[in-house]
């Protein structure tokens, strides 16, 4: 504790180098920040995905509708909590530019089976009561402007109204959910969309099964598709999780590229901080023979060049990773292209052991040097 | 003149002082280096999805959807509307028929070879004869072409590589069809290389569509007559359709994701690039103490600021330059022409497509290092000009 003095004297003794290290190191823990948010958001919510939920598809791909009545034979299978479909609707608000994920659901066991969608009671009774009624996420509402109360039409691509283009709902409820839930998604219900659409009555896009006991996963997904083999509509059930994982992969090796230009990134910044290291223990050759003159012992010298540069990459590091986690808190800045934007707690935790592990390997070479000096050699070569 | 060979001295004495400075300078250049090899291959996968969506239409062929659907998936048309756009005029004609295609876009859930316990959505189109003649770009590589009125298939041959079990002999197999696979086709590396396609009447009983269709591909007289086409249709009152070009269909689908990935290339890029200019500035600030008795020595013999000052910037422009080239090359040798696929975010199916590192990609790279070699060095070389010649002399 006695030689903080010391180390911080060393770390100003070049104002302007230690000044540029420190924003250099900024920049690539920002980065790293950012760049892990990117691959978070590609991972579409993958880590919080319920592992009690499965998910029937039709077998043969994903848009092909499945009948209303498997509803019923689902909800009765021994070991089934709740079962219910979702058809997907895209809608568009005005302009396709305007994308959001929007979704036919039969409100009360879409809200029991997702219960990390908080919704105002009263909100919720609004909900059931009128059947024009939508529910949409915060950031979604926020996007737009949307407010409880506003009217919305939407203008049907895969499914028509019998008159017309356009569907209109009745904003009822706004859900509010914990940070990496995507809450930009505009759901409403089934009955509205199955009674005034065109054609396609009675077909549901795919059913959500909440299961009693998770660990039943793999043999009720079969007992599900076995259930319905060799009929018109065979389906493939898999886990929210292994379907979000499905399509998370469909996108491409988003994580692979971001994880391969994140250590480009730290590589690059390791190489200044060291380089800075290294040049500034060499300047010190002198100083440190005069301090092992004094009576320091090896150890001591190696502890203050390691401390050196520990303070360096962790204050550098540490501002750059704390301005990206307050940079992803103002939100999604593509409005809307990234439903989930968030810095995951574990990333910030491996940022925080990548400057540790960036600090020693600096600073390692230079304090080896200093504490293996020769006092002789060392004041000699001035 | 003087001016000229004095700074020319100047540079010379000071690239003769560089190897004795190499780690220093190495940071400068494998900075600038890792900045280029980031921005290049980033913004080649834009370039090389653009390109494929882009190769995809021709302004000579029409796509009429249902009016309202944005998308083939979304898409749906009857045999009645079907007929009536093959009445409209524009059409080129062939002795008796319209060149038309009415056809389907389905998926097929088949997994990549790269993971091959999960699923991909594989675009799968049902044809009509007319649909093969009418596209030119198409060209059967391997095998055969399918035999209309059976099961038979033809493979893109992105998909081919893409996805799993697709190879010419194969059979795929989807719920309950079988779909052997009797030919590869080419399609200048446009979008259809990623589909499987199979006669369109095949395909609407084995997707049970009954007469129905979701697209008709129209090939237009020439590409003005298109107002003609779409002029008659829109103004027809039994049927509601959407009428685009083929080529500006596909190039509206290939917007959304080729701006996603500049923007995250460029930001990325920009952040990067600011980080760099920091290691040039440390680089050169400690080229410049290194050399601080060099310098004051130069000025005391009568050596101008001014050329002190470019000898500082030509060296740090030199480091951008090595670090652009080396960038360069890595991100062309690395990724140029690497197969890959992704899906298309308005159809929810894949697209398959190579990166591609283009000439103006490279010259953009470039430019860029030059730039930060530029930036890096500037203030470094003020510093130098600056140097108070006593107490630089006196320094050790």
């Amino acid at each position: 504790m006695k030689f903080l003095p010391l180390i911080w004297k060393n770390v100003w003794r070049r104002k302007f180098r230690t000044t540029f290290t420190l924003l250099s190191l900024f920049v690539a823990f920002l980065l790293f920040g950012l760049l892990m948010t990117i691959k978070a958001a590609f991972s579409l919510g993958v880590d919080i995905a319920g592992l009690d939920r499965l998910i029937l598809i039709h077998k043969v791909s994903l848009i092909m509708p499945l009948p209303y009545s498997y509803l019923a034979r689902l909800q009765a299978t021994p070991g089934v909590s709740r079962a219910t479909h979702q058809t997907w609707f895209n809608g568009i608000y005005q302009d396709p530019s305007n994308f959001f994920a929007n979704i036919a659901v039969e409100p009360e066991a879409f809200l029991e089976i997702y219960p990390e969608f908080r919704v105002p009671p009263d909100q919720v009774a609004a909900w059931l009561a009128d059947r024009q009624g939508a529910l949409v996420g915060r950031d979604l509402a926020n996007r737009f402007g949307w407010s409880v109360g506003d009217r919305v039409p939407l203008i049907g691509t895969i499914w028509q109204p019998k008159q017309g283009q356009v569907w209109d709902f009745n904003i009822r409820g706004i859900y509010d959910a914990d940070e990496g839930v995507d809450k930009t998604q505009f759901f409403f219900r089934y009955d509205y969309l199955d009674e005034n659409r065109a054609v396609g009555e009675g077909l549901v896009g795919w059913y959500v099964v909440k299961i009693a006991d998770p660990s039943q996963a793999v043999a009720l997904s079969r007992t599900f598709d076995e259930m319905f083999a060799n009929s018109p509509a065979e389906t493939k059930t898999t886990t929210e999780k292994g379907f979000i994982e499905g399509f998370a992969t469909q996108i491409g090796d988003i994580g692979a590229i971001m994880i391969a230009i994140s250590s480009v990134v730290l590589f690059m910044f390791g190489l200044v901080a060291a380089s800075t290291m290294a040049q500034s223990v060499r300047e010190r050759t002198s100083e440190l023979a005069v301090l092992k003159t004094l009576g320091f012992s090896g150890g001591t010298i190696l502890a203050l060049v390691l401390a050196e540069s520990f303070f360096v990459v962790l204050v550098g590091g540490g501002l750059g990773l704390a301005a990206a986690w307050l940079f992803v808190r103002q939100g999604d800045p593509t409005g809307g292209l990234l439903p989930l934007f968030t810095l995951p707690p574990r990333d910030i935790a491996i940022g925080v052991a990548l400057m540790a592990a960036m600090g020693l390997l600096a600073g390692a070479a230079p304090a080896l040097g200093a504490m293996r000096l020769r006092i002789t050699d060392a004041l000699r070569r001035v | 003149m003087r001016w000229l060979a004095q700074t020319a001295a100047v540079i010379a004495l000071n690239l003769r002082t560089v190897p004795g400075r190499l780690s220093s300078s190495a940071v400068a250049i494998v900075g600038i280096a890792g900045v280029v090899v980031v921005f290049v291959s980033v913004l080649s996968i834009g370039a090389g999805f653009a390109a494929a969506m882009e190769g995809s239409g021709a302004p000579d062929r029409a796509l009429v959807l249902r009016s309202g659907a944005d998308t083939e998936m979304t898409s749906g048309l009857d045999g009645p509307a079907v007929d009536v756009i093959r009445q409209a005029p524009g059409i080129r004609r062939e002795g008796a028929g319209a060149l038309t295609s009415a056809e389907l876009y389905v998926m097929l859930d088949i997994p990549k070879r790269s993971a091959p316990d999960g699923s991909a959505n594989v675009p799968m189109r049902g044809v009509e004869p007319a649909g093969v003649t009418l596209r030119d770009e198409v060209s059967i590589v391997e095998g055969r072409m399918l035999q209309f009125g059976t099961n038979e298939v033809i493979v893109g041959r992105a998909a081919s590589g893409q996805f799993v079990n697709m190879r010419l002999g194969d059979t795929i197999v989807s719920g309950q069809n079988r779909w052997p696979v009797v030919g590869i086709f080419e399609a200048d590396g446009g979008v259809a290389e990623t589909e499987v396609w199979a006669d369109v009447r095949t395909l609407q009983g084995a997707y049970r569509r009954g007469n129905t269709y979701q697209s008709v591909l129209v090939q237009l007289e020439s590409p003005g007559s298109f107002d003609t086409f779409r002029d008659w249709l829109t103004s027809n009152p039994q049927v509601n359709l959407a009428i685009r070009r083929e080529s500006e269909y596909y190039r509206a689908q290939s917007v959304a994701m080729t701006t996603l990935i500049r923007s995250i290339g460029f930001g990325i890029a920009a952040l990067m690039g600011i980080g760099a200019i920091f290691g040039a500035i440390l680089t050169m600030y400690t080229a410049v103490a290194t050399r601080a008795r060099e310098i004051a020595t130069l000025r005391a013999l009568g050596f101008n600021t001014a050329s002190v000052l470019v000898s500082v910037l030509a060296e740090s422009l030199g480091l951008g330059a090595i670090g652009g080239v080396i960038g360069g090359a890595a991100a062309y040798l690395a990724f140029n022409g690497y197969q890959t696929s992704t899906m298309n975010f308005q159809t929810f199916s894949q697209v398959a497509f190579a990166f591609r590192v283009t000439p103006s990609l490279l010259a953009t790279g470039l430019f860029y290092a030059l730039l930060m070699g530029l930036v890096g060095g500037l203030l470094p070389a003020v510093r130098a000009a600056r140097l108070p010649i006593s107490s630089a002399l006196r320094e050790l």
